[in-house]
């Protein structure tokens, strides 16, 4: 395999400008989705099918540190054993050789079975295309050798896009860093989680400060798809787990060789 | 900060911050408001790990950065700095080679200035106003010597009447009336005060926070008295700077687009005796000059050429003001006519003609006609209900920008929805409002071509990037085609009232799109006689009428190319750094004014001997003297005399002293040569520092509109968020923005949600005595109740960024703030005020 070439983010440089939000809609010419403010700065509670990378604002209060306000940049983690590329009926899941996981429309039949699959819930479905969408880590622009939108716009420089080996290197020395100046459980993330991630985090504080699993576990449904289901997706299914958790996936794919789409899924 | 330094501009710049030691925001939110300039901080902390400190009544994004918050009830800012002056002064942490060579510590003041329970001598409580001639230094026998008592120890020196005035300050008192936790403000006072070591350097950052009070100017003053202390000005990663809301507003304020001056910063011209002829105006604006004997202007150009009167670099204010008269009428001003000064507009001596003031004589029916361009009242004046009445009184209003914003929509149905009925404030409909709209739909930022002057000064070229979007136009095409129409209207009028229109020089080429480059011509300067741009700067520019300059401080900005071609300084894009010890100057990036010195008083950035630099500190050297060129050399320009021996080279040339002024003598301030705590126009408590509750010498305008604690218990205070740009007629206008804040929304501390029963997410009416708004509640950690005087005080923030138009909507916040300004600058206090907040 060809060097990773990763996406960094040091939560500990970022301002939550929100200019990599809408670098990202720009770049992939994605739609506003306008909701409501209902008290976090974040506005949107998750990535939508147009929204494919948010901020998270999570408050933490404790008596040594008083108040702290951490911010996480959430999209696509980029697993290098990424569980929705496992569970793709149509194998509408590709690894780039240097590392992005990349997710392919004209494939993909809506079923949305890799959202559930995923770790992180990530792949959302997305009603105008029938798909789901997710975060390419802007494969395109790098293999043209451009940087992901996100990195180009980020003034603070808390994204940062390079090669994994050197970037990891990068993240060590800056949680050291960072452990002697004040954070003493800073840490990195997705080096070692669910086998290493093409997505890099430097955090100030323990996962969980961030909204992040702090083990991610790759779904129980996964183990029921790759053993049971995708070896007999073309006929068994049907009979056997309609009344299960599964039935919806399932029928989407019995629809898609109909070219019959319900409606379903959420935006 | 012009009092105490002689300018008033940001005295460092985006790229210095890298070089800061420590870096003191208060008063902004620096990583949501200047998203950009925070770069230069993280790189600072990159290449020598530079501290931050946040003092905000808010824990902010720029907070998460910092390395330290202090959090600071709003309006409380002189007696937090106070605390840090006696602080500096007790613990014996200020600069002392510094302070003796570079300010005015040693000067003695006058015998009659005194200062008693919160009032300075000469206070007029009718007038609600100072007579301020008491507020002067000691001179010796023939009047002109000021004395002075190097030992510091005279008590009626200004360093030790600093001392007295500031010995009230102790840190219990500051934070019984700031509501800052002890340890927090300790920790704030080391961090900072390190930087009085002659090898570290601060730097402050201060925006609206700071300004937007009743006591706004004496807040600024406050912060020269701390960096003179530390001696931090004038030397890299060090200074005080503004840091500007708008990307070109040190450029609409170099130009003047205020009341009280004309181009340069020279102050505008009044129907009054000392402004009822050239001379008197020229004598009125070169301080120290009342008393030059002079009969006409060759007299005082006389005088003037033997260095009397003792004014610095301001004793050349004549060749600038006969410079911009010569550009405005050409050929028909000349020394006969006093060079057209008739033709100036004189304002009234006794009228105010600031923001606020506008708008209340709108309401009272004044005024008939208004052209709005570049700002939105509707959401982002004071008072906005007022202002929006004040606007249905107008004959005629003409609005110019990229969407019909509130403003230009202010006679619509959604303009006068309010969330309650409410007796104090009127409801109008269209059918009330007789004022007939006009709309110019304007050209964006990238349609149009120009020069803005961002907030270090830095002058920068933009081409255009697009054409404009339908009909819309450049402000420039707007202006050159009235100014056009204007005088094709007059020019076969024989009136004489009608001659500054007739014979105003304009011609910024043939084309239907005027030429920047020839507005840049015009206020960079040039000879008459030949049209040739001034390239020496400023120095060149005469009083005979043989130079035009529409802006001195311009001057130079513009040199010829050996081919003949104008050589526009704005438009140059070398982006090498200049500085031998990479400090980032880039002396060929644009142009900077005055005359491209890119960190202004850098006189201080060096030992006063002129040749040693400041021990442990030989990197941030700006200039030093040269012995044998007999000049001053460096990488920046110098700001001192070019030739000056270092004995004589002062630092601060734009001030009479020539020094830094910890006391701010004479018609400096309306409100006193020191600053002092005043509890802002409306506030939950009594000033605790002494007995005067607010501001002395600020104007009140409604005082039937002062809200009483017992009604609205609250302190209220605006902000913006990075999401949306100024009074968002723009990104409330544009889906992907408008998606990442979609709502109004006021902030409050979790125990005051508790209090009044609000959830984070519900709908609250906020009001004041002035009106009220809906808006989202988001009840945060980030905010807490600030212990004042043993009492819990709470806060409610609200962005003020929101109006009825756009994608994003929400009402705006100033339809609570009150008609109240600072007493020099008259800025409103949009900071504090009090207010109240229920469930909707
Ligand atoms: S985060 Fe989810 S969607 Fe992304 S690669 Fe991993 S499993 Fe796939
Ligand atoms: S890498 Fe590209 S697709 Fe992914 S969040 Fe960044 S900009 Fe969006
Ligand atoms: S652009 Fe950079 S600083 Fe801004 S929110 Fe994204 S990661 Fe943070």
């Amino acid at each position: 395999m060809a060097r990773s070439l990763t996406n960094l983010y040091d939560v500990s440089k970022c301002t939550a400008c929100r200019g990599c939000l809408v670098a990202c809609k720009d770049s992939n010419q994605l739609p506003a989705v306008i909701e409501p403010f209902k008290g976090n700065y974040a506005t949107h509670e998750d990535t939508n099918g147009n929204t494919y990378t948010l901020i998270r604002f999570i408050e933490h209060e404790d008596p040594v540190d008083g108040v702290r306000w951490n911010f996480l940049k959430w999209q696509c983690m980029h697993c290098f054993d990424a569980e929705c590329m496992k569970v793709c009926p149509k194998n509408a899941y590709t690894k780039t050789e240097w590392g992005a996981t990349i997710h392919d429309e004209d494939k993909c039949i809506g079923c949305q079975y890799c959202t559930y699959a995923c770790p992180f819930g990530i792949p959302k479905y997305r009603k105008r295309t029938d798909t789901v969408t997710k975060c390419t880590l802007c494969y395109e622009r790098v293999e043209e050798g451009l940087k992901p939108a996100c990195v180009r716009t980020c003034p603070s420089g808390a994204l940062t896009f390079g090669y994994r080996d050197e970037l990891l290197q990068q993240a060590e020395e800056r949680v050291k860093m960072l452990r002697a100046n004040g954070f003493p459980r800073a840490t990195i993330y997705g080096k070692l989680e669910l086998g290493g991630t093409n997505k890099i985090y430097v955090l100030t504080d323990t996962p969980d400060k961030f909204g992040l699993p702090v083990e991610p576990k790759v779904s129980a449904n996964t183990w029921v798809w790759q053993d049971w289901v995708q070896p007999y997706a073309g006929w068994l299914i049907p009979i056997a787990l309609a009344a299960s958790a599964t039935s919806f996936v399932t029928n989407r794919i019995l629809d898609s060789k109909k070219k019959n789409h319900a409606e379903g899924g959420h935006e | 900060m012009s009092p105490a330094f002689g300018r008033g501009a940001m005295t460092n710049h985006m790229v210095d911050l890298k070089n800061t030691d420590v870096a003191l925001i208060m008063g902004s939110n620096m990583a949501e408001n200047h998203p950009i300039g925070m770069k230069w901080l993280g790189e600072g902390r990159r290449v020598r790990g530079t501290k931050i400190i946040h003092v905000d009544p808010r824990y902010t994004r720029t907070s998460v950065v910092a390395d330290v918050y202090a959090p600071m009830r709003s309006g409380t800012d002189i007696a937090f700095l106070g605390g840090m002056i006696k602080y500096i002064l007790d613990n014996d942490l200020y600069h002392k080679e510094y302070v003796n060579a570079y300010t005015n510590a040693a000067y003695l003041v006058a015998d009659e200035f005194d200062f008693e329970d919160g009032l300075f001598s000469g206070y007029n409580a009718d007038k609600r106003s100072y007579d301020n001639t008491t507020w002067d230094y000691q001179y010796d026998a023939d009047g002109t010597t000021i004395l002075k008592d190097p030992t510091l120890t005279n008590p009626r020196c200004v360093f030790e009447l600093m001392k007295k005035h500031f010995s009230r300050y102790d840190i219990d008192s500051v934070c019984k009336i700031t509501g800052t936790p002890k340890n927090k403000y300790l920790e704030v006072l080391k961090l900072f005060c390190t930087t009085g070591a002659p090898n570290k350097v601060g730097n402050i950052m201060y925006a609206m926070g700071i300004t937007q009070h009743t006591v706004g100017s004496q807040n600024v003053k406050a912060f020269t008295i701390v960096q003179m202390l530390l001696g931090n000005m004038g030397r890299p990663g060090g200074g005080i700077n503004a840091l500007r809301g708008e990307n070109n507003v040190q450029g609409a304020t170099d130009m003047a687009l205020l009341f009280h001056i004309i181009p340069g910063y020279i102050d505008s011209p009044m129907n009054s005796k000392p402004h009822k002829d050239l001379l008197s105006f020229v004598k009125a604006v070169t301080p120290g000059a009342a008393n030059v004997q002079a009969n006409n202007m060759e007299e005082f150009r006389a005088a003037v050429a033997a260095g009397i009167p003792n004014s610095g670099f301001k004793i050349n204010s004549s060749k600038w003001v006969v410079s911009l008269l010569k550009s405005w009428w050409g050929d028909a001003s000349k020394p006969e006519n006093d060079f057209a000064y008739h033709y100036l507009p004189k304002r009234e001596a006794t009228k105010n003609y600031s923001h606020i003031a506008m708008f209340e004589a709108m309401d009272k029916g004044e005024i008939e006609g208004l052209f709005v361009m570049g700002t939105n009242p509707v959401v982002g004046g004071p008072n906005a209900n007022k202002e929006q009445t004040g606007l249905s009184k107008l004959k005629w209003m003409v609005s110019c920008d990229l969407w019909l914003n509130e403003t230009a929509e202010f006679w619509t149905y959604a303009a006068w929805e309010r969330p309650v009925e409410n007796d104090k404030v009127k409801i109008l409909s269209p059918k009330d409002i007789q004022t007939e709209v006009f709309f110019l739909p304007a050209a964006a930022v990238f349609e149009k071509e120009g020069t803005a002057a961002q907030t270090g000064r830095w002058v920068q070229y933009r081409w255009k990037g697009a054409e404009p979007v339908g009909d819309s136009r450049s402000d420039l095409w707007m202006i050159d085609h009235m100014a056009r129409g204007i005088m094709d209207l007059y020019k076969d009028s024989t009136r004489p009232e009608d001659e500054p229109i007739k014979n105003l020089t304009w011609g910024y080429g043939h084309g239907d799109e005027p030429e920047p480059i020839l507005v840049g011509h015009e206020y960079s300067g040039y000879t008459v006689a030949d049209n040739k741009p001034i390239s020496a700067g400023f120095a060149a520019l005469k009083d005979d009428g043989s130079t035009a300059c529409g802006c001195w401080i311009y001057c130079g900005q513009m040199t010829t190319k050996p081919d003949g071609s104008l050589d526009y300084k704005p438009m140059h894009r070398d982006n090498v750094d200049n500085s031998k010890t990479g400090l980032g100057l880039y002396s060929n990036w644009g142009w900077c004014w005055p005359v491209n010195r890119r960190i202004i008083y850098n006189r201080c950035s060096i030992q006063p001997d002129g040749v040693t630099p400041w021990p442990g500190d030989d990197d941030r050297v700006l200039i030093r003297w040269d012995a044998a060129a007999g000049a001053w050399v460096g990488d920046d320009v110098c700001d001192t005399g070019k030739t000056s021996p270092p004995d004589k080279a002062n630092p601060f040339i734009m001030r009479p002293e020539g020094k830094g002024c910890f006391f701010a003598a004479k018609g400096s301030f309306k409100d006193g040569p020191f600053p002092e705590h005043y509890e802002p126009w409306e506030s939950p408590v009594r000033n605790l520092m002494n007995s005067q509750k607010f501001n002395p010498a600020t104007k009140v305008w409604e005082p039937e509109k002062l809200g009483k604690v017992e009604e609205y218990p609250f302190i209220g205070t605006t902000y913006r968020v990075v999401e949306h740009w100024q009074t968002g007629a723009l990104t409330r206008n544009l889906p992907w923005l408008a998606e990442l804040m979609p709502n109004m929304f006021v902030e409050i501390s979790e125990e005051l949600g508790k209090l009044r029963g609000i959830d984070n997410g519900d709908k609250i009416i906020m009001s004041t005595t002035r009106g009220d708004i809906e808006a989202i509640a988001c009840v945060t950690k980030r905010i807490k109740p600030y212990i004042v005087d043993g009492k819990e005080v709470h806060m409610v923030g609200a962005l003020w960024q929101f109006g009825f138009k756009g994608y994003a909507t929400g009402d705006p916040a100033n339809r609570l703030t009150p008609h109240v300004g600072d007493a020099n600058t008259m800025i409103p206090e949009y900071k504090a005020w009090l207010c109240d907040i229920r469930r909707a």
